[in-house]
């Protein structure tokens, strides 16, 4: 009897919940994508876009509430209302653009290829050995339009998953945008970037759902601001050591 | 040479299909057919491994020797107590992570592999459960047969293996049928270790569409593949009843 | 406590430790699979019923629901209600004049997913289960001029259960093993709890094992109630 209560309860709060939240932004972040965002052993969701994310809406002067939602589901999650931004070092890509909508780019992003000192590799020749990357990034899409969807290519749920495998000798290389991949490198002795970067002209954007025109030219206002006040540059720097936008 | 023939198998089968087929499948249609085919492919490798180590797993349970019965009950126990997917990501994420320092170049190589410990994994995992439907068919069988067997001089092994076991299996053949598909089911988990099976085709073409559609195709396939199963199974039934009617 | 704790390392109880994170994963688990499998037995009597009826209007698609859902993945279809629940229900509201936005959380989407497929299960058992009280007794009850309905309250329903016990029993196993697919959906249940624990702590191997001998518990758990209910409801069947 007990739960049945439960589960009636449930169903109405779940049901409640989504529409009465409208003041509040609702941010989706992935939390799995160091150091850009992820998650700490309490729980909190720490990182580079997390920062930003936080900033932007200091600026806006807007309550923001920020949940970690997997990256598979990201893009649906915000079309079906979920939460109203993605601040996800998300890529502003084509494919993308049919179902979403992008503010001004934050940060520019190239790929790069990882893998173990003494990997020769070039570019041409990466479509004959296994090739890591992370389920629907730009990674894996550039690496399966390159080489096809027939070559070794190794998808994985999360970007450590990935570089887990990399550093085990599971997979050869492995595609992934240029920051994190530094990061991890910087980590990681006996790795290194194995062939020239790959500048497929990749900015970073905010994700809004189609026609939240106004949520996305405040968030383009914000982005301004905090470039002009140097918030930005205290936190990337903080980062990476450097201004990467 | 086998993947070449696997991929000209599947281009195929696309170009045959092509003129009924819709245009969201006609441009995926060759990675559907690519991830079926390693899904089918798995799994009757699975199965057909699977069965016999569970032959040889119910024979140690009922072996009445303790260092046999012992190993096969535990094991046997702990593969059906806990969830497929928590067995693939120990094996793929958790002893992979030793690495080739902690596991030795020859089993590295082994473990290296997606596909071999996704075969493993589903290997142990169905002859778990199928030890388990083999020793009910066992219980079923009238005991008298064994000890006639036993009395006139039989050793052990052959009377279970030449009188007990195919009557144990032809009793257990509905339950063991239902476990084939249960298996074919289970096997999408691969998909997680990055085995690009039927599942980890339809996910990736998902996460470049967005289109539900893509879950649809990929159902059918499944379904197909679970039509087959039950005509195998029902085919072997028949044969089975045949040769107890002689 | 000091001393457990630094026997358990990574999975000790507290602060930066996974222990209690662990745990509560293997609750949420265990809520998953009580809702699933409640809500999946209401629908299994449904589906029971519309398969035992003389209509074919309700025989036929409870039987092709049956089929569908015993031979597609289980993970598919999580997926699918996981991407397709929302959309589903905006465009239904919507449809019905009301503004879209509303979310369907990622634990009732995991029931909902779960709860269709072992609908389809739960089906299969009530009917074998139905059609398992002898006809004898149905026969008996009509000789003494009960009618049609108090045949099926007096008689056949009371029995239903116990009929069906082991065949729940099973479905119970499944039902909790299978609550670890969620974690593909980024649920907090146990399993990826550990699967966090493992990528942060760089030790996957120690927290999926952990997260294996919780699973292990909980299914020798209910493997005792099982035997004790199937106990219970064969008091005083024949030839049991």
């Amino acid at each position: 009897m007990k739960f049945s209560v439960l589960a009636v309860g449930l169903l109405a709060g779940g049901l409640a919940s989504a529409a009465s939240a409208q003041d509040v932004l609702r941010i989706a972040t992935e939390g799995a994508y160091p150091p850009f965002n992820n998650v700490t052993a309490d729980g909190e969701l720490v990182g580079f876009d997390v920062e930003i994310a936080e900033a932007l809406c200091a600026a806006m002067e807007r309550e923001c509430e920020i949940v970690a939602q997997d990256w598979d589901g990201i893009i649906p999650g915000l079309v079906n209302d979920k939460y109203d931004a993605i601040i996800a070092s998300m890529s502003i890509t084509e494919e993308r653009k049919q179902a979403i909508d992008f503010s001004a780019p934050y940060y520019s992003n190239y790929l790069s290829v990882v893998g173990a000192d003494g990997t020769t590799a070039t570019l041409e020749k990466l479509g004959d050995v296994s090739i890591g990357a992370q389920r629907s990034t730009t990674g894996s899409q550039w690496a399966e339009d390159t080489y096809g969807n027939r070559a070794d290519i190794r998808l994985y749920d999360t970007n450590p998953a990935a570089f887990s495998d990399l550093s085990s000798g599971r997979v050869e290389t492995v595609v992934a945008d240029f920051l994190p991949a530094a990061a991890w490198v910087k980590d990681n002795e006996g790795f290194g970037f194995v062939a020239e970067k790959i500048d497929i002209a990749d900015q970073i954007g905010i994700g809004v759902r189609k026609g939240e025109d106004a949520l996305r030219d405040d968030l383009n206002t914000a982005i301004e601001a905090i470039r002009a006040d140097g918030t930005y540059q205290t936190i990337s720097i903080k980062y990476f050591g450097i201004d990467i936008f | 040479m086998y993947q070449d023939l696997k991929f000209w198998v599947s281009d195929t089968i696309c170009a045959g299909l092509s003129p009924i087929s819709g245009p969201l499948f006609a441009k995926t249609c060759s990675r559907f057919i690519d991830g079926f085919l390693v899904t089918t492919e798995l799994l009757a490798l699975a199965c057909g491994i699977g069965f016999f180590l569970a032959i040889a797993l119910t024979f140690a349970r009922v072996s009445g020797r303790s260092v046999l019965v012992w190993p096969a009950q535990i094991f046997v126990y702990v593969f059906r107590g806990t969830p497929l997917l928590v067995q693939l990501w120990i094996i793929y994420f958790g002893v992979g992570s030793l690495g080739e320092q902690g596991l030795g170049p020859v089993l590295w190589t082994f473990f290296k592999n997606p596909w071999l410990v996704g075969l493993l994994v589903l290997t142990l995992n169905t002859s778990a459960y199928v030890s388990e439907i083999f020793r009910g068919g066992l219980a079923n069988v009238e005991k008298g047969q064994m000890e006639a067997a036993l009395s006139i001089g039989m050793p052990w092994l052959r009377a279970m293996r030449r009188i007990m076991l195919p009557q144990a299996i032809r009793i257990a053949w509905p339950a063991y049928g239902n476990e084939l598909i249960l298996m074919m089911k289970g096997s999408a988990l691969i998909s997680t270790i990055t085995v690009m099976d039927l599942m980890g085709q339809t996910r990736t073409i998902f996460a470049r569409n967005f289109d539900l559609n893509t879950y649809l195709y990929a159902a059918i396939l499944y379904l197909v593949l679970a039509a087959c199963i039950s005509v195998f199974v029902a085919v072997m039934e028949r044969r089975f009843r045949r040769s107890v009617g002689r | 406590m000091e001393q457990i704790n630094t026997v358990l390392g990574p999975l000790s109880f507290g602060q930066g430790g996974w222990g209690d994170d662990l745990l509560n994963g293997a609750l949420l688990t265990l809520q998953l699979a009580l809702c699933a499998m409640l809500a999946g037995l209401v629908m299994g009597l449904g589906l029971a019923g519309m398969k035992l009826s003389r209509t074919r209007m309700l025989r036929w698609p409870a039987a092709a629901y049956t089929l569908f859902m015993r031979g597609v993945p289980e993970f598919l279809i999580l997926l699918f209600v996981f991407f397709g629940s929302d959309s589903l229900i905006n465009a239904v509201a919507t449809s019905l004049g009301f503004q879209g936005g509303y979310e369907v959380p990622k634990f009732m989407a995991a029931v909902a997913g779960l709860s269709i497929i072992f609908a389809a299960y739960a089906c299969e058992i009530f009917r074998g289960a139905y059609l398992a009280v002898p006809s004898g007794q149905i026969e008996a009850g009509q000789a003494i001029g009960l009618s049609r309905s108090q045949v099926f309250f007096r008689i056949r329903f009371p029995q239903l259960w116990r009929f069906a016990i082991p065949g729940l029993g099973n479905l119970w196993m499944v039902v909790l093993k299978d609550t670890s697919l969620a974690a593909v959906i980024a649920l907090n249940e146990l399993l990826r709890i550990a699967k966090l624990g493992g990528e942060t702590e760089q030790s996957p191997l120690l927290f999926f094992v952990a997260a294996g001998a919780l699973y292990l518990m909980m299914t020798s758990l209910s493997d005792v109630v099982r035997s004790a209910l199937e106990r219970r409801a064969r008091r005083g069947m024949a030839g049991a």
